[in-house]
């Protein structure tokens, strides 16, 4: 008891930890310091110099840069000023991507699990690079395929869906021009994002815990009836997520679009019509001729194409490390 | 219904000899007390039918590449009864069990030679349903691996709709597999909560009934009790004991207690550093108090293992 220590008045204070690093440490430090930050500031240099060309026309314009159907330049001679308003082309993008994922996303998924469950050993490593080496073809190519190769019989089934489904207005024809439409830029795109959607889905279902399958077929469970209980459930917030990266792909996509799709300054449900809107392939149709003014319109405009595919992968790259943590 | 609630009291009678033999076991081993547990067990189970043979296997050889891991294993599994099967670890218990229900072929390198006879049916036969005898003879694992997206209700009720049965009153089948789990007061206020909100023992009851739901002949249970705590070891054990009545068990233990306090036979696993053979099967007080083998006995006595 006499021994006890006698308590200290002063409450106790946390040290501070510290270590000198040595010369060598420090060099390292600052070189790969470097390279993580230089990311950073290339996007915010990017995005510094879109915002500041663009900003005289985010000004003009005010909301109708972003609902205003038309994009005229300043006449004059007719004494009319220019008028620049992207709502086309941006519903354009956001209706091709939608389009991109929703044929992409099941046969990426399908292909995903045939790696994962279905594949035999043998033929699982080809497959996985073939679907690697898709996502590197550029895509200037998969456009001059999509307008040569696929097109056409793309325009046929889309007849045919006009044909039998005409009666949902998304269908419609209004007149008889089946080419270069948001069907068949949105199957080109699907086509494009299926290597990214099939990697990250492949990823998340080769995870799945191997006791949890081993339970469902000790009960009897058929594989389809196994991947529904168990790879689905476990996978889906992964396949969500590479289907986010596909969109933030496809919504960002340029020159294949360009050469597939018909660009009108029109808002148009019916899907199957040669008239469509892309604000990236918009870009590359007015940067070579366009005057100054027009060109801080297209500034503007890429400004907003970069902060909207920026947004998309933030948020898939956060639906997949959250999918990624949980046990 | 009358067979049910025998089996109960059945059941709350090896409960309290079960708490008996914890109790005396609490000290030293030796071989003298296994012996007397398992007397006392085969005792209280007199009541039990020995049924006939529903599983046989037979001259089981298995290999996982080119490695040569169990070699020539005959054993007849009864209806009504607990088969224990007990070794030191890698002597092939777990691969030996995972062959009978067919699970030994999701190693890609596995491979095996011998026949398992249900009902007189190979189950390695081609044109036989895997599906359908995996129904027949269920499965608990060593670790609790309920259906982390389903809730305590959809986990007993997975078997039906992974496999596809029609369900025919839900809520009854619900209530008797957790019963016969010996998890149903635990649980019935909150049928709706997630599966892995429960206890590890819990779980592992909850995979118990669900194995159940889709009503097998045969249970094997590889270990299931090695991952628990001993409050939750013995309700699984009442659990085992009440089941045995209406099913064939099959179950792995490392745990020459357990082996003793449930089983009605035991079977000896050992591996001279060479493929595991069954060097000694027969009943479990016979193991116990007098086995034929030395290496048995030398096991038993915890000499070696």
């Amino acid at each position: 008891m006499s021994t006890a220590t006698v308590p200290s008045k002063t409450p106790p204070v946390a040290r501070v930890i510290t270590t000198k690093p040595r010369f060598s440490d420090k060099v390292f430090r600052a070189v790969v310091t470097t390279g993580g930050l230089s990311s950073l500031v290339i996007l915010a240099v990017i995005a510094f110099f879109l915002v500041y060309n663009g900003f005289g026309v985010f000004k003009s314009e005010g909301l109708s840069f972003f609902t205003g159907f038309e994009w005229v330049d300043a006449q004059p001679d007719a004494g009319t000023a220019a008028s620049y308003g992207i709502g086309a082309m941006l519903y354009g993008t956001l209706l091709t991507g939608f389009l991109a994922v929703l044929f992409g996303v099941p046969i990426a998924v399908g292909a995903a699990l045939f790696l994962s469950y279905y594949a035999p050993e043998w033929l699982k490593k080809p497959m996985v690079i073939v679907v690697d080496v898709m996502a590197a073809i550029p895509s200037i190519v998969y456009g001059l395929w999509g307008y040569f190769v696929f097109m056409p019989h793309a325009e046929y089934w889309a007849k045919l869906i006009h044909k039998y489904l005409g009666f949902i207005p998304f269908f419609d024809m209004p007149a008889n021009a089946f080419s270069r439409s948001p069907f068949i830029a949105g199957l080109v795109l699907a086509i494009m994002i299926i290597p990214i959607v099939t990697s990250v889905s492949r990823e998340v279902f080769a995870q799945t815990p191997l006791d949890r399958i081993q339970a469902a077929y000790a009960l009897g469970a058929t594989k389809w009836s196994m991947i529904k209980a168990v790879v689905f459930p476990y996978g889906a917030g992964g396949v969500v997520g590479g289907a986010m990266l596909g969109l933030g792909r496809a919504l960002g996509e340029t020159v294949a679009v360009y050469t597939v799709l018909n660009l009108v300054y029109d808002i148009r449900i019916e899907v199957l019509l040669s008239a469509g809107g892309n604000v990236a392939s918009m870009i590359v149709n007015k940067f070579g001729e366009a005057d100054a003014p027009e060109l801080k319109a297209l500034m503007a405009a890429g400004f907003v194409l970069f902060l909207v595919t920026l947004i998309v992968n933030f948020i898939a790259n956060i639906i997949i490390n959250r999918t990624a943590r949980k046990g | 219904m009358t067979s049910n609630d025998d089996s109960r009291a059945n059941g709350e009678e090896s409960m309290k000899t079960a708490k008996a033999q914890v109790a005396k076991a609490s000290g030293k081993v030796s071989p003298s007390s296994l012996a007397d547990v398992a007397a006392n067990r085969l005792q209280s189970q007199t009541a039990n039918t020995v049924g006939s043979t529903g599983l046989e296997a037979r001259s089981i050889h298995a290999w996982f590449g080119k490695k040569h891991v169990l070699e020539d294993i005959s054993l007849d599994f009864y209806t009504g009864t607990v088969t224990a099967l007990i070794g030191p670890s890698g002597c092939g218990k777990s691969t030996f069990i995972r062959i009978l229900n067919r699970m030994h072929e999701f190693i890609p390198t596995a491979s095996l030679a011998g026949e398992v006879f249900l009902d007189g049916k190979d189950v390695y036969e081609p044109g036989v349903d895997v599906t359908k005898i995996r129904l027949r003879i269920g499965m608990v694992f060593q670790k609790p691996n309920p259906f982390p997206s389903m809730t305590i209700k959809e986990n007993v009720l997975s078997g039906l709709k992974l496999a596809q049965l029609k369900m025919n009153n839900q809520e009854e089948l619900l209530e008797s597999c957790l019963r016969r789990a010996g998890l149903w007061d635990e649980v019935k206020d909150r049928l709706d909560e997630y599966g892995g909100a429960l206890s590890g023992g819990q779980q592992q009851r909850l995979c118990i009934a669900r194995s159940l739901a889709v009503n097998p002949q045969v249970l094997l249970m590889d270990e299931p009790c090695s991952a628990l705590d001993p409050g939750s070891t013995l309700r699984i054990e009442e659990t085992i004991r009440e089941l045995s009545s209406s099913m064939s068990i099959v179950i792995v233990t490392h745990n020459m207690q357990q082996a003793a306090r449930v089983s009605d036979y035991t079977g000896f696993f050992l591996s001279d550093g060479g493929p595991g053979r069954l060097v000694e099967v027969g009943s479990t007080s016979q193991i116990f108090s007098n086995p034929k083998e030395q290496r048995t006995e030398d096991y038993v006595s915890g000499r070696f293992g």
